[in-house]
C-alpha cells in the first residue's frame, strides 16, 4: 500500500492523495480515512477543523487559521491516517432511480449507440444493468460521480460543451455516468432523464446521494416517467421510495 | 407612537448583480455546495458594525453601483462599507451627497441611492435587523442553486425585504456610526500565494514566469471565480504531465490552469472539485484583494510557506478587530455633522492623549 502524499493548498486546507486514478481501492481508502477524520471531528478531537472533502482519490481537509494551524491538524491526523487503511468499507446506502431513456432530456443517446456499434435498446440495457459506485459529490450541488460505466460505452466528453443541460439529464463521459440536479453547462453525452431530485436544502442531507452509496438505473416509460413527475412534484413520493428493497439483486 | 413589528426595505433599483451574503455556509462542500458568503468578509464585518449589528449578520453584496434601498413604513439603519459615493433621497425631493465608510439613517419614505465603490468591483450594505430565513444554516445567496438568500436568486427592483424595526431606545439617532479611518487599498503590493497541490504540473521556469510576470483582471469575473490574462507570449505552460487531473478538491483561493495557461481563482462560490491542475492557492488574508480587483488591474504573486500564510491569515484578522474597533458614534443630521465631526475629534484627541506613549 503506497504512503498517501500531503498537498498544499492555501493557507485552509491541505490534501491528502492516495493516488492519481479513478479507482474503487483508492476511494475505499478515501473514505475509510474521511470517516476517521468526521469521527473525531465529531469526538472534538480536532478543534479548527471545518470540514472534509472526498474526492475520487484525495481527501482534502479544511480548517480555521484563526483557529489552528496545518502542523498541528497534520499531527493530529498522524494515527488516523495510520490506521485509514484496515478500517472495514462500509456499505453506503443502495439506490433504484428510474430512467426516462431517450427523449430531450437523452438528446445524445442515438449518437452514443451508433458510435458504439451498439442498438439504443443494448446501450439502455448496458447502462440499467450496472451498478454504480458514488466516488464523490462536486461540480454542483448533489452532482454524483458514478462509475464504472461499461467500456462500450465510454467515450470523451463532447468536444463542444452544451450551455444549458436540462436539469435530471443522465448523462456519461468517459468511463462515468451522472445526474445533473441543475439545469448547467455541461459536456456529458446526454441519455435519459431521472426525474428524482438529488439535492433538496430541506432535507437532513441534502444530496440524496453521498459518497460510497450504490445506484442501479431502471429504465421506464415516458408514461410512467410522467406519472412520477407529476407525483414528485406533488409531494407524494418519499425519498426512501428511492432506496433498493431487495438487496439481493444488488 | 406604537412600534411596528417590522420594517419594510423595498429595492427601489438595482444595477449590477446584488445578493444576500453573511459569513457563509461551512460544512456542505462534501455534497458540492461551496460556503459561499460575502467575498470579502471584511467588508461583511465593517458594514454590519457601522449598523450595529453582529459581524456575520445578512447583508447585501453589490457589483458596480449598488442598489437604490427605500425604507417604506419605519425608519432602517444602513451600514455601508466601501470607498463610495450615496445621495439621500427626501420624499419632499431633497437630495444630499454622502460617502461610504459610515450608516445612514432612513426615516420613511426615504430612500439611499448607492453608487459605485472606487478601486472594488464590490460593496456591501448593511441593513439593520435584516431578517432572511436561513437555509443549511446560513442566509448566503448561492444562484446555481437558487438556495438562500432572497428567494434563492438575485436582488431585483420592486423586492421588498424585511427588517426588525429600530429600538425605541436608545433613539435612532444615536446609534449611528462612521468609520473615519477606512482601509487603504494597497494595490500594488503582491498577492501572497502557497504554491501546490498541483505545482508539480508546472517546470521551473513556468512558476518562475508565474512569480515573476503580472497577470491582468479580466471582465470574466463573479462570485464563483476571476479569470486572469497572462501577457502575451506569458500564458503558464504545463509540463508532461498535461493540463488535466482526476478531480479533486478546490477551495476559495484555488488557482487552476487549464490548457491555455491563463490561470482562474476560484471564489467564495466556486465549484468545490475540479479537474484542472492548481498551480497555487491564494493566500487567505489576500483572497478578498483579488476577489475585489477592478477589471484590468495587473496583479503579482508571490510565494510564501503555509506558515506564513497562516501568519498572515492572524494579522489580517488582528488588523480588522482594530479597524473595527475605532468606529465611533456619528450623529447624523445634516445640521450637526460638522458638530459631531468636531467632537469626534475631540473625543479621539482626549484617548490619544491618555494613551500610553
Amino acid at each position: 500500500m503506497t504512503v498517501p502524499r500531503l498537498l498544499d493548498a492555501g493557507d485552509g486546507a491541505f490534501t491528502i492523495e492516495f493516488g492519481d486514478r479513478i479507482d474503487p481501492a483508492l476511494s475505499a481508502r478515501v473514505a475509510a480515512l474521511d470517516r476517521a477524520v468526521r469521527a473525531a471531528i465529531a469526538q472534538g478531537a480536532l478543534p479548527g477543523v471545518v470540514e472534509t472533502m472526498p474526492t475520487f482519490r484525495s481527501l482534502t481537509v479544511l480548517y480555521d487559521p484563526l483557529r489552528t494551524r496545518r502542523a498541528e491538524v497534520q499531527a493530529a491526523l498522524g494515527p488516523l491516517l495510520a490506521a485509514g487503511d484496515d478500517a472495514a468499507a462500509s456499505a453506503g446506502r443502495q439506490w433504484r432511480l428510474p430512467v426516462g431513456y431517450g427523449g430531450e432530456a437523452g438528446a445524445d443517446l442515438d449518437e452514443l449507440a451508433a458510435a458504439a456499434g451498439l442498438s439504443r435498446e443494448a446501450v439502455i440495457d448496458l447502462h440499467a444493468g450496472t451498478i454504480y459506485r458514488v466516488y464523490m459529490i462536486g461540480f454542483l450541488p448533489g452532482f454524483p460521480f458514478m462509475g464504472d460505466l461499461p467500456a462500450p460505452l465510454h467515450r470523451p466528453r463532447r468536444a463542444e460543451p452544451r450551455l444549458r443541460v436540462p436539469a435530471g439529464a443522465v448523462a456519461v463521459a468517459n468511463g462515468l455516468t451522472a445526474v445533473y440536479p441543475w439545469q448547467s453547462p455541461g459536456g456529458w453525452h446526454l441519455i435519459g432523464r431521472c426525474p428524482v431530485p438529488l439535492f433538496d436544502a430541506a432535507a437532513d442531507q441534502p444530496s440524496l446521494l453521498a459518497p460510497g452509496d450504490s445506484v442501479r438505473f431502471e429504465p421506464v416509460s415516458p408514461a410512467r416517467l410522467a406519472e412520477l413527475e407529476a407525483a414528485i412534484a406533488a409531494g407524494d413520493v418519499p425519498v426512501t421510495n428511492w432506496l433498493e428493497t431487495d438487496h439481493a439483486a444488488a | 407612537m406604537p412600534q411596528p413589528d417590522v420594517a419594510t426595505v423595498e429595492v427601489v433599483s438595482v444595477a449590477g448583480l446584488a445578493t444576500v451574503q453573511d459569513g457563509g455556509r461551512p460544512g456542505w462542500r462534501r455534497f458540492g455546495l461551496p460556503a459561499g458568503g460575502a467575498l470579502d468578509p471584511a467588508l461583511l464585518r465593517i458594514a454590519n458594525t457601522l449598523a450595529g449589528q453582529t459581524q456575520d449578520a445578512p447583508a447585501i453584496e453589490f457589483f458596480g453601483a449598488g442598489p437604490t434601498l427605500k425604507a417604506l413604513d419605519a425608519p432602517l439603519l444602513l451600514g455601508l462599507a466601501g470607498d463610495m459615493g450615496a445621495t439621500l433621497l427626501r420624499p419632499d425631493g431633497e437630495q444630499r451627497r454622502l460617502d461610504g465608510w459610515r450608516s445612514v439613517l432612513l426615516q420613511p419614505g426615504e430612500a439611499l441611492r448607492i453608487g459605485a465603490p472606487r478601486r472594488a468591483r464590490a460593496g456591501v450594505v448593511a441593513v439593520r435587523g435584516l431578517r432572511v430565513a436561513p437555509v443549511l444554516g446560513s442566509a448566503s445567496t448561492f444562484q446555481r442553486a437558487a438556495l438562500g438568500g432572497h428567494a434563492g436568486r438575485a436582488l431585483a427592483a420592486g423586492d421588498r425585504l424585511q427588517a426588525a424595526p429600530l429600538p425605541a431606545q436608545p433613539a435612532a439617532a444615536t446609534l449611528a456610526r462612521v468609520l473615519r479611518r477606512p482601509p487603504k487599498p494597497v494595490a500594488d503590493a503582491p498577492i501572497r500565494v502557497v504554491l501546490g497541490p498541483q505545482a508539480d504540473h508546472f517546470d521551473a521556469d513556468a512558476l518562475q514566469s508565474f512569480l515573476s510576470a503580472g497577470f491582468t483582471v479580466t471582465p470574466d469575473a463573479d462570485r464563483m471565480g476571476v479569470r486572469l490574462a497572462a501577457a502575451p507570449g506569458a500564458a503558464l505552460k504545463h509540463n508532461a504531465r498535461g493540463s488535466e487531473v482526476v478531480s479533486d478538491a478546490t477551495v476559495p483561493g484555488s488557482m487552476q490552469v487549464p490548457g491555455n495557461g491563463q490561470p482562474l481563482v476560484l471564489l467564495a462560490d466556486g465549484q468545490t472539485a475540479g479537474g484542472y491542475p492548481k498551480i497555487a492557492t491564494v493566500a487567505s488574508a489576500d483572497l478578498a484583494r483579488l476577489a475585489l480587483a477592478p477589471v484590468g488591474t495587473v496583479l503579482r504573486f508571490a510565494a510564501v510557506s503555509v506558515e506564513q500564510a497562516e501568519d498572515a491569515a492572524r494579522d489580517h484578522a488582528a488588523g480588522l478587530d482594530r479597524l473595527l474597533a475605532t468606529i465611533e458614534p456619528l450623529t447624523l443630521d445634516g445640521d450637526v455633522d460638522l458638530a459631531a465631526l468636531y467632537a469626534g475629534n475631540l473625543v479621539s484627541g482626549m484617548i490619544n492623549a491618555l494613551a500610553p506613549a
